[in-house]
C-alpha cells in the first residue's frame, strides 16, 4: 500500500510543531519527519478497512454526560494552588512579560 | 515478611507480625534492591512508619482497621498522592506536588493500606519498557540487562522484587498488563469506567484505567473491591453497582467457554506459543471448552490506538504550559506562545513529543476524516467483533505479549516499540477487562524469563473474569520469583 504520509515536509513537521506548541530546533525537523512518516505508514493500514455507515465510537461506555448538584464544596485553598506555580508574586502567579505579536 | 498482600494481612491482623516490622522490612529490602532496579522514584520511609504505628495501635487496642490494614502497596508515579511528589517521570513535574490524593489512593488508605513509595514509569505512560523515564531506565528483577516492561514498569519491577506486596499501574493500552507478564506477575485492567480516574493524569481519557498489580489473582480481586464504584469526581466512573469477586472466587466455573483467536497465535516467539499451548491444556484441565474465534481486526489495533491515543494525549497534555504548574523555561520571550513552546520543549522527553506531534497531526485540518474520525469508526468495529466473540465464549486467552522482555536499548524503533502492545490495545480500544497471568518461562538466552497470558472478558464482567483467572492459577500453577 502506498503510503500518503510520504509526502509530508519538514514544513508540514514545523506547522505541526507550532500547533502543538513544541518549540523544534531545525536540526531535530527531518529526524521527527521520518519518525511520523513511518507511523502514519503503518497507520495508513486504517484506509483499506471498510467503515461505511459507521458510527464513531469517541469512548466506550453507552453514557450520557452526567450532571451533578449544585451545591457548595470545599476547593482548593489560594495557597494550595499557588504551591506548584512556578513564580508567584503575593497572591499572583507570575509570568515574564510576554506582550507582542501572536505567533499563532 | 514477603509474598501475597492477602497472607501479610491476615498475619498482622492476627497479630503474629507488626505493620511496622513489614514496613520495615519492606524498606529494607528496598534499600538493598532498588539501587540497581530502580523501580522506585521516591520512598515514603517516614509517613509509612507513622501508619504503621498508627495500625498496630488500633489492631492493639481491638480497633477496627481495614481490610487491607499494614500491607505496604507502591502507587504509579502519575497517580497522585498528597505525600511526596507526583513526576509521571517527567522533567516536566519534577516538583510537582500534588494537593490532593487520588480517588484509588484514597480508597486503599481508608482500608488501612500503607502508601510505601511512587515508581518509576514511561514518561507520562508512553512507552512499553520505562525506558523514557526522566529518572533512568528501570531493570527487570528476572534479569537486570532486560527492560521490566511498560509503561507500569517500576510498579511490576518492584512486585516482582518482593519490594512492596502489591502496586497501583494505569494501563492506556497494556501498561498493568504487559509490564506484569514480564516480570512475572498479576496485572488487571479493569473495564472502563470501574475505577475512578480522579488523580490519575490524564493520558488518553476514553482509554485510561487504574488497575492493580499483584502476586496473586485474589490480591487483586481484593484490591479491585476495595477501589471500584463510582465516584463522584469522575463524571465517566460507571455507575453500575460493583459485583464483589471475593465471594466467587473460590468456586469453580462451571460450563466454562475459552476462546482462542487464530490471530493470537501469529508472530510470537516459540517459548510464548509453548507457554499458550500449555495454559490452553490447564483450562481443558478443568473441564472447560476451548473454542475457536475470530477477531480479523486484531492487527488493526495498533493503527487505530496510535490515532486515538496520541489525539487525545495531544489535547490532554495542552495543559502543561509552564504556567501554572509543572516546568517553565527561563528566559525572555517575545511572546506567549514562545514561552509555553520553549517549557514544552524543556520539560517533555522525545517520546512525549513524538507522540503529541502524531496526534496533533491527526486533529489538524484535512487530517481530521481521514485519520481520527476514521480511527473511532474502526474502533466500534472492533467493539463488535469482540461482542461478536463473546457470544461464543466467556474469556478470550492469547499472549499478554510476543515475547519475554528484551534487553535494555534492544529496541529502538518507535514503531517496532509500539507493535509490542498488539495484543493489549484492542482491550483498551473496546472499554472490556483484562488479566494477564504468569504462565511459565523462556529460558531460551540462558536467563528465566516470564512470560504471561492474558484473559480477556466482556465489559462488566471483571468479577467473572477474575473467577476465571483464579481457577487457572490454582491449577497452572508454577509460580516463582527471582533470585
Amino acid at each position: 500500500m502506498p503510503n500518503p504520509a510520504e509526502s509530508l515536509t519538514v514544513n508540514d513537521v514545523r506547522h505541526v510543531a507550532r500547533l502543538a506548541r513544541l518549540a523544534m530546533v531545525e536540526d531535530r525537523l527531518p529526524a521527527m519527519r521520518d519518525s511520523l512518516v513511518a507511523i502514519l505508514g503503518h497507520i495508513a493500514q486504517l484506509q483499506a478497512v471498510d467503515t461505511k455507515d459507521l458510527e464513531p465510537m469517541a469512548q466506550p461506555l453507552p453514557m450520557r454526560n452526567r450532571l451533578r448538584a449544585d451545591e457548595p464544596c470545599a476547593t482548593l485553598s489560594m495557597m494550595e494552588v499557588l504551591a506548584n506555580a512556578p513564580k508567584t508574586e503575593g497572591a499572583f502567579i507570575a509570568v515574564p512579560k510576554v506582550l507582542g505579536g501572536d505567533s499563532a | 515478611m514477603t509474598g501475597d498482600l492477602v497472607d501479610i494481612r491476615d498475619k498482622i491482623a492476627r497479630r503474629e507480625i507488626t505493620a511496622r516490622a513489614v514496613v520495615q522490612s519492606t524498606l529494607d529490602r528496598i534499600a538493598a534492591a532498588d539501587r540497581t532496579l530502580h523501580s522506585f522514584h521516591e520512598v515514603f520511609a517516614e509517613t509509612a512508619l507513622a501508619s504503621a504505628d498508627r495500625i498496630d495501635a488500633d489492631i492493639a487496642a481491638g480497633r477496627r482497621s481495614g481490610e487491607l490494614a499494614g500491607v505496604p502497596i507502591a502507587v504509579k508515579d502519575n497517580i497522585a498522592t498528597r505525600t511526596g511528589r507526583t513526576t509521571c517521570s517527567s522533567r516536566m513535574l519534577e516538583t510537582y506536588r500534588s494537593p490532593f490524593d487520588a480517588t484509588a489512593v484514597e480508597r486503599l488508605e481508608r482500608a488501612g493500606a500503607i502508601i510505601i513509595g511512587k515508581t518509576n514509569m514511561d514518561e507520562f505512560a508512553m512507552g512499553s519498557s520505562c525506558e523514557t523515564c526522566a529518572w533512568g531506565a528501570v531493570r527487570n528483577p528476572w534479569d537486570t540487562n532486560r527492560i521490566p516492561g511498560g509503561s507500569s514498569g517500576g510498579s511490576a519491577a518492584a512486585v516482582a522484587a518482593n519490594l512492596c506486596a502489591a502496586a497501583l499501574g494505569s494501563d492506556t493500552g497494556g501498561s498493568i498488563r504487559q509490564p506484569a507478564a514480564l516480570c512475572g506477575v498479576v496485572g488487571f485492567k479493569p473495564s472502563y469506567g470501574r475505577i475512578s480516574r480522579h488523580g490519575l493524569v490524564a493520558f488518553g481519557s476514553s482509554l485510561d484505567q487504574i488497575g492493580p498489580i499483584t502476586h496473586s489473582v485474589r490480591d487483586a480481586a481484593l484490591l479491585y473491591r476495595v477501589m471500584a464504584g463510582d465516584d463522584p469526581l469522575d463524571s465517566t466512573c460507571a455507575p453500575e453497582v460493583v459485583d464483589d469477586p471475593l465471594p466467587f472466587l473460590e468456586q469453580m466455573p462451571k460450563g466454562l467457554r475459552i476462546g482462542i483467536p487464530a490471530q493470537y497465535r501469529k508472530g510470537n516467539s516459540p517459548a510464548v506459543d509453548a507457554a499458550l499451548a500449555r495454559a490452553s491444556d490447564s483450562f481443558r484441565a478443568i473441564g472447560a471448552q476451548l473454542v475457536d474465534v475470530e477477531l480479523p481486526l486484531t492487527d488493526v489495533g495498533i493503527s487505530t490506538y496510535y490515532v486515538i491515543a496520541p489525539a487525545e494525549a495531544s489535547s490532554n497534555l495542552a495543559r502543561f504550559d509552564g504556567i501554572r504548574y509543572g516546568h517553565r523555561a527561563s528566559g525572555n520571550f517575545a511572546d506567549v506562545n514562545a514561552l509555553f513552546s520553549a517549557s514544552r520543549a524543556e520539560g517533555f522527553g522525545a517520546e512525549v513529543q513524538r507522540r503529541i506531534m502524531l496526534g496533533t497531526y491527526v486533529l489538524s485540518a484535512g487530517y481530521y476524516d481521514a485519520y481520527y474520525r476514521r480511527a473511532l469508526q474502526v474502533r466500534r468495529l472492533i467493539k463488535n467483533e469482540f461482542d461478536a466473540a463473546f457470544t461464543q465464549c466467556d474469556v478470550i486467552l492469547g499472549p499478554t505479549a510476543p515475547t519475554a522482555a528484551f534487553p535494555i536499548g534492544g529496541v529502538t524503533d518507535p514503531l517496532s516499540m509500539y507493535l509490542c502492545d498488539v495484543y493489549t490495545v484492542n482491550t483498551n480500544i473496546a472499554g472490556i477487562c483484562g488479566i494477564s497471568l504468569p504462565a511459565g518461562f523462556d529460558d531460551s538466552t540462558g536467563t528465566r524469563l516470564p512470560i504471561g497470558i492474558q484473559l480477556q472478558a466482556p465489559a462488566f464482567a471483571d468479577s467473572r473474569l477474575l473467577q476465571i483467572a483464579h481457577a487457572f492459577e490454582r491449577t497452572h500453577g508454577g509460580r516463582e520469583h527471582p533470585q
